[in-house]
């Protein structure tokens, strides 16, 4: 296959980055909630807090920095999609 | 369709008269205009809204019909998006499981809102790139053949049929509930809802209303909560304040849980339960004793000079005995159940894995994790959701429009457990050591439907949180009432359980009639069918697959609603591995890829079956129950069918020789690593 494509190259780079840190947002952290829960944010019991609101929220960021650098992306490598 | 701004005008005019509409029944209320009215207005309104949008947008171009012409703008792929994947199941339910499963509830909501991340990395950008109608589709020319589309397509059926089905059934309970038809005639009016949007226009019609339906079903899912809120906490924002309402919960909960009141109902559920298992284990002397007491019982009445009512009563009772050990045991049994549920010390709402020992604290660690696990795959994977990413003009706004839907859908669960915690702090403050004759008026409302129901265990005449049950789907349906507002504000909400339920249909009904006209009809049997035929076959098979699935729906199949869960195990199972590794593992090939789809799904299935059923009745099978693999419900059976589809695909891809020159065309377009093209 084409892997010297530097175009595919990075998308798959930043595809595998923003998957980790999806993986440890989602998985590692509604492991420990419990342990979390020791602490407080907004009135909310912070494993609590986050497996209701703010993992959603870090979701929302990473599609956003994925399009964003797609985007850039696209532009270096002259990338048009109809 | 017009310009983005255009599209964005009309929109707007149509919130307003919705809004103004709402505003008109409210006024109408003040001057004595009866609830039934409302119910049948908002109904009738809101349909017609629905049908007058899929009447504009009809068509009879192929592309229209299958993907809109490929010219939904980001923005509204996303809200279309949002309604396409918001269910009933969403809508209802989801509050009424936070507030019985606390912590442990909120599997769902990361789930269902995780899966977006996997959506936006791993497929929508190359399904638009590759661009044509159906999920069947993409995997066919990846692979080649028509075996694995027709297993695609199969487990496209499976995992969308039972989901459509629950959809209409959905219908039939809101539409029985707030305008009291007859179920069964609820069913059909449902039907009619679906089909005026999906017949004439299909993806194009679909779209249009699905956007019509998010406005409506978030609008109505906000408002109810927000006026509770402000009443609780003087704060309209129920997401940002329900943390204090909370840990004031919290503290509720730790007084009233440990009350030797509590524990004393516990005690007796207990003791009932004991009572139960020892009947069932001296059947059948049990159930002849149980008669014959009755029957000494009512004589003894009738010699005396008792009322008649109290010995019909008891006659009554002595009838609907079980008429056999076997039928006994059964009822028995769940009657145990209950009773054992009931005994079980409350969950508190904030606490996560509230477990006593070691193992179960494992095992609810282990369950949260698998569900969220087969809950964001099986979103990546179900074809209704991802077919929506063929509909827009770009790769760059496919992507864009998984973030808009993303955030659309968020607005939702961001708000359901703020309901859940809502309900939990009214039935703590104002139902629990209250004197029963005196419980709030919605309470009683809502037991004559049976969804919430009240046992004096140890009559005293005060409840106790333990003598307390509600269904889960009183949740949203009674926070109108709980917050004393106007029956207009529950017309709203049975409209926006309405929308939630129509525009799900909508997605999968073009989903299974995709796949039957598209890929088996024309792709396999008749390639150089004329594409006017192609769309009366298709319009055909829509209106089969509805009218059967409504007459499924109307039969009120009990397990309908459990199987929905596991559409998204088997949906994951068939679809996820198959579809990555096909874009991002170019060795994947057409063996490998109908091997783990299939290996996958009937793992999934397997597991499902043995946990679920003790007995197959058309295969004269029994005592095929088995315990569960590393504590994992049945509900993230995916987890196993998912990691085996893997697996599989990787063995038998390495196994057989590497895809030939088609499938790497097929990589270089979609991953663009051709020079030029």
């Amino acid at each position: 296959m084409h892997l010297s494509e530097p175009y595919w190259i990075k998308t798959r780079r930043l595809t595998g980055l923003l998957l980790i840190i999806w993986i440890t947002i989602t998985f590692l952290l509604s492991w420990y909630a419990d342990w979390l829960n020791q602490w407080q944010i907004l009135d909310f019991p912070l494993g609590f807090y986050m497996a209701a609101q703010g993992s959603l929220f870090i979701f929302l960021l990473l599609i956003w920095i994925y399009n964003r650098s797609m985007r850039r992306l696209d532009a270096e490598y002259g990338i048009d999609d109809e | 369709m017009a310009s983005s701004p255009r599209i964005k005008k009309y929109y707007l005019y149509y919130t307003g008269s919705f809004l103004a509409f709402v505003g008109a029944l409210a006024l109408l209320e003040n001057h004595g205009m009866p609830p039934r009215w409302i119910g049948y207005s908002f109904l009738f309104f809101t349909i017609f809204m629905y049908a007058a949008i899929g009447v504009m947008s009809r068509t009879s171009d192929v592309s229209e019909y299958y993907v809109a012409g490929r010219r939904i703008p980001a923005f509204f792929n996303g809200m279309a998006t949002g309604a396409d994947w918001m269910s009933a199941a969403s809508f209802i339910g989801l509050a009424g499981t936070l507030y019985l499963s606390g912590f442990q509830g909120l599997a769902y909501v990361i789930g269902w809102t995780g899966g977006f991340v996997l959506v936006a990395l791993l497929l929508a950008p190359y399904l638009r790139r590759f661009g044509e109608y159906t999920i069947p589709d993409f995997l066919g020319a990846r692979y080649g053949g028509n075996t694995i589309r027709l297993v695609a397509v199969g487990a496209a059926i499976l995992s969308s049929f039972v989901y459509v089905v629950a959809q209409i059934y959905g219908v039939g309970v809101i539409t029985s509930r707030f305008v009291s038809l007859q179920f069964e005639i609820g069913v059909f009016v449902g039907l009619a809802g679906i089909l005026v949007c999906s017949f004439l226009g299909g993806m194009r019609a679909v779209t249009w209303t699905q956007v019509a339906q998010y406005l409506v079903l978030i609008v109505a899912y906000m408002t109810p909560v927000a006026i509770l809120s402000w009443n609780v906490t003087g704060n309209p924002m129920p997401q940002v304040v329900y943390g204090k309402v909370l840990s004031h919960v919290q503290q509720l909960e730790e007084r009233i849980f440990n009350n030797p009141t509590e524990e004393k109902v516990r005690q007796l559920y207990q003791d009932r339960a004991d009572s139960y298992a020892q009947k069932i284990m001296q059947l059948p002397e049990s159930l002849n004793l149980e008669r014959e007491n009755l029957s000494s019982e009512i004589n003894r009445l009738k010699a005396g000079d008792s009322q008649m009512k109290d010995v019909v009563a008891l006659e009554r009772l002595r009838r609907e005995l079980p008429q056999d050990p076997d039928a006994a045991k059964m009822r028995w049994e769940s009657a145990m159940f209950v009773a054992v549920e009931r005994a079980k010390p409350p969950i508190h709402h904030g606490e996560a894995f509230p477990a006593k020992n070691a193992e179960e604290n494992l095992a609810q660690r282990i369950n949260f994790i698998a569900l969220i696990f087969c809950l964001t795959v099986g979103t990546a994977s179900l074809p209704h959701l991802l077919m929506r990413y063929y509909t827009t003009p770009t790769v760059r706004e496919a992507r864009e429009s998984v973030f808009w839907a993303l955030l659309f859908i968020l607005l939702l669960y961001i708000t359901a457990p703020a309901y859940a915690v809502f309900a939990k702090h009214e039935v703590l403050t104002n139902l629990v050591e209250i004197p029963i004759a005196q419980l709030p008026s919605w309470v009683a409302a809502w037991s004559k439907v049976g969804l919430v129901s009240i046992e004096d265990m140890n009559r005293d005449g005060i409840l106790q949180f333990a003598e307390l049950s509600l269904n889960p789907d009183v949740i949203v349906l009674a926070t109108p009432e709980i917050a004393g507002m106007p029956y207009v504000v529950s017309g709203l909400v049975a409209a926006g359980a309405l929308a939630a339920a129509l525009s799900t249909a909508d997605g999968l009904l073009l989903t299974i009639t995709g796949a039957l006209s598209h890929d088996v009809y024309y792709r396999i049997f008749r390639p150089q069918a004329s594409t006017q035929f192609r769309l009366v076959i298709s319009k055909s098979l829509l209106l089969i697959v509805a009218v059967l699935a409504a007459t499924v729906a109307a039969e009120k199949p009990g397990t309908i609603l459990a199987m929905v869960a596991w559409a998204f195990s088997i949906a994951g199972s068939a679809f996820f591995p198959a579809l990555v590794l096909g874009i991002f593992w170019s060795r994947a090939n057409r063996q490998g890829a109908v091997a783990g789809m299939l290996i996958g799904t009937l793992v999934a299935v397997y597991y499902i079956l043995r946990l679920e059923m003790e007995h197959i009745p058309w295969l004269a099978h029994s005592g095929i129950h088995m315990d569960p693999w590393f504590h994992v419900q049945s509900t993230s059976a995916g987890i196993f069918g998912v990691a085996s589809g893997f697996l599989t695909i990787i063995i038998v891809s390495l196994l057989t020789p590497a895809p030939d020159g088609q499938a790497q065309k097929f990589l270089e377009r979609i991953r663009r690593t051709a020079k030029a093209d």
